[in-house]
């Protein structure tokens, strides 16, 4: 039974999701593949093969891999897909763009974003925003896929020593074409990997007033993310949603600032370790999921905060 | 142009959903139902198109239960031309709903499909990225920004560490994510001059495909429920409490 994890990367260093992925992945087999489709990744290679619990990592290098569009990978993956009995990829903007695509070259109903394994075929996983749990079992012949990185611990860096395997480019389409991107530069650590997340809401009024926040993130070495009724408004980038349909986090201590505690904003943060919610009104619902709560102005709190610490 | 959006009935996103007593699944007696959101942004984007002089058709398309029809009519009072259900008394995976809807769209021809991201029920995620395949469309995942230029539309993605921007030659897949565009809503009038739109019923057996099931429900619960906290009077308070009680913070 060998697993194969698709590498989520950026052609110089591996996203962390993948080690997470890797993790799932080995409490079903020891046999663990990593793919790296990628152009001029050899850095990348190199990370993968030092990965705790990975066997072989399968390298296609390749100029029609650089920007990862989902029609060349997804055809890619299906030519050496009769390998393995489950393909696993992180359940991020990555992977969810890929994976369902390979699912149906493969005629699989893809698992998305499991967050338990219980036996080879049969898997827990969230709907309804995390309102419910369902345990689903697939009667598919190959497993395809995603994992919740934040319900599975990331295996080490370094301890493994994994062969290299290149493969051909297969399968290369001119359906899409890669125009540019807009990634947003930062000094702090990236929301799903830090271990303290501090996020404002509407509560904030301006896009401005983030700063309140960013000052207390950097003293204590935090990410920064918003509800989603912050980034309609614009205060801040779309990859600052934390929720059901923006990303999920689950570090040692969130903090909500101005945030209502909306079922969709819960469904992305609720299982962080300690959670602290600062609110001027004291029914708001997220102090129904809040380790302490306080209820202040955050325009008094926040200064206050800030100067503390 | 013609653009076809395949919508979906879902528990209204406002009600919180619980598993039936037992646990077989969730339980949806009596319970709101709505259109999708991210299918009112699928619609709104065609009808934009529309309006725009882009588009000449918006084709509205469910497949499920005959009460769907409400969700239909719901489309073609936001400016939706027609609407076609396929009928189907189960509820189907994701899979299976991609494999009808492309008969449809290989029936109806457009240069355009505009799917949700995501239906807020089952959370999957799959099912525009399966019809692409399907159709060897190209696709366009978590739109925030869609222009159409002849032959191709240049589309903005939201992604993890930002945006994105690609090219894909039409006849494409896009799938909404919330920024797109903010969904009007129906007027009296609209929704009256709905009511006299073409709705089109399909027994799903006509189309003859396998929409056997894949996977099985073993069940479903309730996620564990996190102990109630605390209120702390101050923010001395609570700097106390996170550094020796939580001990998160040093
Ligand atoms: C399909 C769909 C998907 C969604 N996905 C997401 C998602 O992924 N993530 C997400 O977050 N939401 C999501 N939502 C939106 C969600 O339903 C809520 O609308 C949103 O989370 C509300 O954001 P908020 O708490 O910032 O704003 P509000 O609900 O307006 O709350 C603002 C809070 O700030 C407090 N406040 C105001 N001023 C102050 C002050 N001076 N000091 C202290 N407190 C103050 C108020 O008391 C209030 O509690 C989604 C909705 C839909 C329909
Ligand atoms: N039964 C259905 N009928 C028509 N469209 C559907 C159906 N189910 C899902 N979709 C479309 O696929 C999108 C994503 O759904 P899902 O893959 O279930 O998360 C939805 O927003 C709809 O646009």
């Amino acid at each position: 039974m060998s697993i194969l994890v698709i590498a989520e990367h950026d052609n110089s260093n591996l996203k962390p999701a993948t080690l997470n992925t890797v993790a799932a992945a080995s409490e079903i087999s020891p046999l663990v593949h990593l793919l790296v489709a990628g152009n001029s990744c050899q850095s990348v290679t190199d990370e993968c093969s030092a990965v705790e619990g990975v066997e072989k990592v399968l390298l296609a290098d390749d100029v029609a891999y650089e920007n990862q569009l989902a029609e060349s990978i997804a055809n890619l993956i299906k030519s050496v897909s009769s390998d393995y009995t489950h393909i696993l990829a992180p359940a991020t903007t990555f992977g969810k763009n890929i994976l369902p695509r390979l699912s149906a070259l493969l005629d699989v109903q893809q698992i998305s974003e499991i967050i338990e394994i219980i036996s080879e075929d049969t898997f827990k996983r969230p709907i309804y925003a995390g309102s419910c749990i369902a345990t689903v079992k697939s009667n598919d012949s190959i497993k395809v896929i995603t994992v919740r990185a934040t319900a599975f611990d990331p295996v080490n860096t370094s301890g493994g020593s994994a062969t290299v395997d290149s493969i051909s480019a297969e399968g290369v389409s001119d359906l899409s074409s890669f125009v540019g991107e807009e990634i947003a530069k930062t000094d702090r650590p990236e929301l799903t990997a830090a271990s303290i997340v501090i996020s404002g809401g509407r509560g904030m009024q301006s896009g401005d007033n983030f700063h309140l926040l960013e000052t207390i993130a950097d003293k204590l070495g935090a990410a920064v993310g918003a509800s989603r009724a912050a980034v309609d408004a614009g205060f801040v980038p779309n990859d600052y949603q934390v929720g059901q349909t923006g990303k999920i986090v689950a570090p040692d201590l969130y903090i909500a600032v101005g945030i209502s505690g909306a079922i969709q904003h819960l469904a992305g943060m609720k299982d962080s370790k300690v959670i602290v919610a600062i609110n001027k009104d004291e029914d708001a619902p997220i102090f129904q999921v809040a380790d302490y709560g306080l209820v202040a102005d955050l325009f008094d709190a926040l200064p206050e905060l800030s100067e503390k610490l | 142009m013609k653009i076809v959006v395949p919508i979906k009935r879902v528990v209204d996103y406002n009600v919180k959903v619980r598993p039936l007593g037992d646990q077989s699944d969730v339980d949806l007696n009596n319970v709101k139902m709505s259109m999708n959101p991210f299918c009112e942004i699928a619609i709104e984007e065609a009808v934009r198109l529309k309006e725009a002089g882009t588009a000449t058709e918006v084709i509205a398309v469910t497949v499920g239960k005959k009460d769907s029809q409400e969700q239909l009519r719901t489309a073609l009072a936001l400016g939706a031309d027609r609407a076609i259900l396929i009928e189907c008394e189960e509820l189907l995976e994701p899979l299976s709903i991609a494999k009808v809807l492309s008969k449809v769209i290989e029936e109806e021809d457009p240069k355009l499909v505009i799917l949700g991201k995501q239906a807020i029920d089952g959370d999957n995620n799959q099912t525009g990225q399966m019809l692409a395949a399907l159709l060897n469309f190209a696709q366009a995942t978590f739109a925030s920004k869609v222009i159409i230029e002849d032959d191709v539309a240049v589309v903005t993605r939201e992604i993890d560490g930002g945006l994105q921007t690609i090219k894909i030659k039409l006849p494409a897949i896009v799938t909404t994510d919330l920024r797109l565009n903010e969904p009007r809503y129906a007027s009296l009038p609209n929704i009256m001059k709905a009511k006299k739109k073409e709705l089109d019923i399909r027994p799903i057996e006509d189309l003859e495909i396998d929409v056997s099931s894949r996977t099985e429900l073993l069940s479903v619960e309730l996620p564990p429920e996190r102990q109630a906290g605390i209120k702390v009077e101050s923010v001395e308070e609570l700097l106390n409490k996170l550094k020796t009680e939580a001990k998160v913070i040093s």
